[in-house]
């Protein structure tokens, strides 16, 4: 799977889109892949507050539970309610299934992030499956 | 399919829907006394809390009830079928005896507040009990009323907690190994606490040096498995204990492997401030499909004025009682005085074997799991090699070349006839394969067990996709779990209410 | 021995095979200090006659022979022999937590049946595998209404029962919930001026219990009303099953905290009962417990598994819903068979039997001197009167005559004197009550 260039990463597998002021989250084709089938995302409320490195919300598979860390700090504006009745979205489309959308506080935090050559070189280092 | 199963595999029964499907109007399998006061008409005396109807509740006759669940029970697989070496789980034979007495009309229909003068023969199996398992423990006091294991540790730690406050500073955090069940980190956030990752040496044991460096005076307890979930013993156990005391910390054990040290060590005498024990595992009452269970706490002499009321005294006259005048009490855990069906089991179950039977049934339980950890050597991986006492503890490691993860393994085992090991748990074993057999299988079942495994490692390099498709044999095949949590089903509604949502 | 299969020859061939040359070789790991050198100081080893002797030794002159007015939390009915045939199965009670659906579809499907038959009499949408009792089950309800919420306050009803109460303050201490209490009113029901006030919007839960206590059944719609509008969520504790037979159920609640141990499980002093959960749809994922749901297997059969896991402690650990694992799966098993002998029709014969047995010991109680207490509401099968002698002189009398009576409440409600609660069942004989209704009077 081809991590598009124009988004940005984080290690713990999350992807952030900027668009001018807004970000768009979701979380990487490796993370689903390690997960399993996802049957639950469980998101925060429009209005809410993230923080970037503190978690927004959970991915859950049959067994396993994993947390969803905000790559960056904002204002929630839109979460994808489509995950609700079909979080297998997720495993079909992990780049297109984003799950919120935020009014970014700092446009610059994204550039701390990584980039898809980076992040793939990551994800090879880090066990190799 | 491989000749080597002996497994029965095809099945006598007819097929058995749902209870609501059975169901018709009219059909009754009761019958009331005729009233002997005068009837009453429910509408007068409740008014607008009168209840119209009764919804979908079944209406079947007592043949199809008693047919209905028969044929139920035997798509389960029972102790009573054979080996069940579920790791940690402790499945053993669950003796006859037991179910007798703790049905004798004058226990099981004891109310729990009738008068204590009617009820000296039940309070005389509390105390007995009691007094026996802190014998058997080796510590000074305990209390029965916790219904089950993790119900326990909530005890126990709550426990700490009132004694650390009687000192002055409940403190802020438990210290957990990595290798605990889930209930250990679950009970101690129940408790207030926050909870502490300790990490395990190489050989699978609590490091001393970490648990040096993270014992302080913020730590309340350690919470401690022993022999911990690799089935291996704390060797520094008494250098544990004199870590967590040098800085006012308890050290809690879960007694959910006591299967392995009762009549040959004592936890009391090693070190252990608190601790539960697993009736259910241990002491052979049965675990009914997921319970009840009972979770007794035994502790030292310290934490004694805080253990839950009331507990069972003998009174100035001789006679047995409550008391409830315990000031200093943690309170209450559960209604009542616990699971008092399991504590007559238990006792029946150490009555009938004595101190000779306890001790050879614990070597009997380690023999069986150092054979099969012999026996499988070789052909499974074996992550820690530090000496095994009731449980072993392979991986899939080797099988994990092919594909097949310890799921499937468990999976085709249900083909040979046997329950699966426990699938997955310990998490510090990557595929762990955990094997308990405890001390009810005879030498020919342990052998047609490693016979078993070995023949699916042998399908594992020959047929992985046949391993993988298991089970073959069952009424049933593999379901579809991800299904179920994605769109829950979680009770029957008729078709029309159903189809509708 | 008789529960080891093993003779000495078999355990040297196992020995010399894993290469050591004594069993305490295996023991190796435990420190020498630590071993020990002599028997356990236990009794000796009984053969089973005896067991059974001493067992029935204990069981003479236990409840065996007498009538019983008591209730309060814990409730006497008949039990149909078919229960104790069936939970007796190996199949049943000799089986573990059903991991491995393929081979414990016995045990899952119903559990899938319980869970269905307690979303019908509760009203609820869904309902758990089970809880210890109905004392834990309502702390944790408590607690799962204060995750929904966000909110961390519980108001409680002083008319639930008061062992309940002593379990929920143990639960609720270090989950930083502090706890009120609202009273009852002179008819017994929860006073709903003071509920209003006790509710801010700090408020998550308010656990109500009805018939409450004192045998009164409670407004539910009523006190939903108030509570749903401060944004709290209401829990109602049933501790007398039987009562849904006839009493309209719950359904305005949010959360309905059930002991179950009306429905066929022996009184047995107190323990194993059966608690349950049950709720809305949309609070499942906060529901702690187990979940039994129905699937598919490869071949499109239908079939039952475990669900909706990730709440448990075995998979969230310290974030779990709570640190439940064994529940009471055998026990709702007795219930579910005690459901569906019953069914449809026979639970509401059941209940209206003991709602006119109750109505007729309330009368003749009254009439023969005892002030019946909270008389303004409706009851189901337990009443309170006051009675000018103490209701311990009282037992103590009838006692003799194999009668146990009503529960002196003095224990839990000291400002209630001599007042003393009564719970008749289909089980009481019009007799016990004519002889009881003798001795109150004095």
């Amino acid at each position: 799977m081809a991590y598009p260039v124009d988004y940005r990463y984080t290690k713990e597998h999350e992807w952030l889109k900027v668009e001018g002021n807004t970000g768009t989250i979701g979380i990487t084709d490796h993370a689903q892949e390690s997960l399993g089938d996802i049957v639950f995302v469980e998101l925060p409320k429009v209005g809410s507050e993230l923080t970037a490195g503190k978690t927004l919300g959970t991915v859950e598979s049959v067994k396993a539970v994993s947390d969803i860390f905000a790559p960056v700090s904002g204002t929630v504006t839109e979460v994808n309610e489509a995950l609700n009745t079909s979080p297998e979205q997720v495993n079909k489309d992990a780049h297109g299934a984003w799950m919120v959308k935020l009014k970014l506080k700092d446009p610059s935090e994204a550039s701390r992030l990584l980039s898809a050559a980076d992040y793939e070189k990551y994800v090879a280092a880090e066990g190799g499956h | 399919m491989n000749k080597k199963i002996r497994k029965a595999t095809t099945h006598i029964s007819q097929n058995e829907v749902l209870l609501f499907e059975r169901s018709s109007a009219g059909k009754k399998a009761y019958e009331l006394p005729p009233l002997d006061v005068p009837e009453v008409d429910p509408a007068t005396l409740l008014g607008a809390q009168a209840r119209q109807d009764l919804g979908h509740m079944p209406e079947v006759s007592e043949v199809e009830i008693i047919r209905h669940f028969t044929r139920l029970s035997t798509w389960n697989y029972a102790v009573d079928h054979g080996m069940y070496p579920l790791g940690s789980c402790t499945m053993k034979y669950n003796p006859r005896v037991n179910e007798v007495v703790a049905r004798l009309t004058g226990l099981a229909e004891a109310h729990p507040y009738q008068p204590e003068r009617i009820s000296q023969g039940a309070l005389r199996i509390l105390k007995m009990l009691s007094e026996q398992l802190i014998e058997i423990t080796g510590m000074d006091a305990i209390t029965l009323q916790p219904a089950a294991g993790a119900h326990g540790e909530l005890t126990g730690i709550l426990l700490v907690r009132a004694y650390l406050e009687s000192l002055g500073n409940p403190r802020k955090k438990v210290l957990i190994p990595d290798s605990a069940h889930g209930t250990n980190p679950a009970t101690a956030a129940m408790a207030g606490y926050a909870v502490e990752n300790l990490k395990s040496n190489a050989a699978g044991m609590v490091d001393i040096a970490s648990l040096v460096a993270q014992v302080n005076e913020d730590v309340a307890a350690l919470m401690l498995t022993n022999p911990n979930t690799l089935g291996v013993f704390e060797q520094e156990i008494h250098k544990i204990a004199e870590v967590l005391h040098a800085k006012g910390a308890l050290l809690y054990m879960d007694g959910a492997n006591m299967n392995a040290l009762v009549g040959k060590t004592r936890p009391g005498d090693f070190g252990v401030d608190v601790m539960h024990l697993n009736l259910h595992k241990t002491f052979s009452t049965p675990h009914g499909g997921g319970g009840p269970g009972s979770g007794p706490v035994a502790c030292k002499k310290i934490l004694e004025p805080f253990l839950p009321s009331p507990v069972v005294v003998t009174k100035p006259d001789g006679t047995l009682g409550f008391d409830y005048n315990r000031p200093k009490s943690l309170g209450r855990v559960r209604m009542f005085y616990g699971n008092f069906g399991m504590h007559i089991r238990a006792l029946a179950y150490i009555m009938a074997n004595g101190p000779d039977g306890l001790r050879q049934t614990t070597e009997d339980a380690v023999l069986n799991a150092n054979y099969i950890r012999k026996g499988l050597e070789g052909a499974y991986d074996l992550p820690y090699k530090t000496p095994t006492m009731h449980e072993v503890v392979f991986s899939d490691h080797i099988q994990s070349q092919k594909g097949i993860k310890t799921g499937d393994i468990a999976k085709r085992l249900i083909d040979y006839g046997f329950h699966p090991y426990t699938v997955s748990f310990p998490l510090v074993v990557h595929g762990a394969i955990m094997i308990e057999p405890t001390e009810s299988e005879s030498k020919e079942s342990c052998d047609m067990f490693v016979e078993a495994m070995k023949d699916i490692a042998e399908e594992v390099e020959e047929h992985p996709e046949f391993v993988l498709e298991a089970p073959h044999n069952t009424r049933i095949s593999r379901l579809d779990e991800t299904m179920a949590a994605r769109k829950p089903i979680l009770r029957w509604k008729p078709q029309s209410e159903a189809a509708g949502k | 021995m008789r529960y080891l299969p093993k003779s000495e020859s078999d355990r040297e061939v196992m020995l010399r095979q894993i290469g050591v040359k004594s069993i305490d070789d295996l023991f190796a790991a435990i420190p020498p200090e630590y071993r020990l050198k002599g028997d356990l100081k236990i009794p000796r080893a009984y053969a089973e006659s005896e067991i059974v002797e001493f067992f029935r030794d204990c069981a003479t002159g236990s409840a065996q022979g007498y009538a019983t007015f008591l209730g309060a939390g814990a409730y006497s009915h008949y039990r149909p022999v078919v229960i104790d045939s069936l939970v007796s199965r190996g199949e049943f009670f000799t089986a573990y937590t059903p991991y491995q659906p393929e081979i414990a579809q016995g045990t899952l499907q119903s559990i899938f049946e319980f869970q269905s038959m307690i979303c019908e009499l509760t009203g609820m949408d869904v309902a758990n595998a089970s809880m210890y009792d109905g004392s834990t089950g309502a702390a944790e309800a408590l607690m799962m209404a204060a995750r929904l919420t966000g909110r961390h306050k519980s108001v409680v009803a002083t008319s639930v029962h008061p062992e309940y109460r002593e379990v929920i303050a143990t639960y609720a201490r270090y989950q930083g919930m502090p706890i009120s209490t609202v009273a009852y009113g002179k008819n017994g029901r929860v006073d709903l001026d003071a509920l209003e006030k006790g509710i801010d919007n700090e408020t998550a839960g308010v656990l109500i219990q009805s018939p409450n206590f004192f045998g009164t059944i409670e407004d539910v719609a009523a006190i939903a009303d108030l509570v749903h509008k401060k944004g709290a969520l209401l829990i109602v504790s049933i501790a007398e099953a039987v009562s849904l037979g006839i009493v309209k159920p719950p359904v305005e609640a949010d959360i309905v905290s059930m002991e179950a141990q009306s429905f066929g499980v022996p009184l047995g002093f107190g323990g194993p009962y059966c608690g349950v959960m049950a709720t809305k749809d949309k609070f499942v994922r906060q529901m702690p417990g187990r979940l039994v749901g129905q699937t598919l297997d490869r071949n499109g059969k239908r079939g039952f598994v475990l669900t909706l896991s990730t709440r448990e402690q075995h998979i969230r650990r310290e974030k779990a819903t709570s640190n439940i694992c064994t529940n009471q799966a055998l026990v709702a098993l007795m219930c579910s068979i005690f459901m569906t002998v019953y069914g449809r029709e026979g639970l509401k014969d059941l209940a209206k039997q003991n709602l006119a047995k109750a109505h007729y010991a309330a009368g003749e109680f009254k009439k023969a001197g005892a002030t019946l207490l909270f008389d303004g509401a409706p009851r189901f099968n337990e009443f309170v009167i006051l009675t000018k002698t103490d209701p311990y002189a009282i037992n103590d009398k009838l006692l003799g005559q194999r009668i146990i009576g009503g529960f002196p409440l003095k224990k839990f409600y000291p400002d209630l004197g001599n007042a003393s609660l009564w719970c008749c069942t289909e089980t009481t004989a019009k007799a016990s009550i004519d002889a009881a209704a003798k001795e109150v009077a004095l």
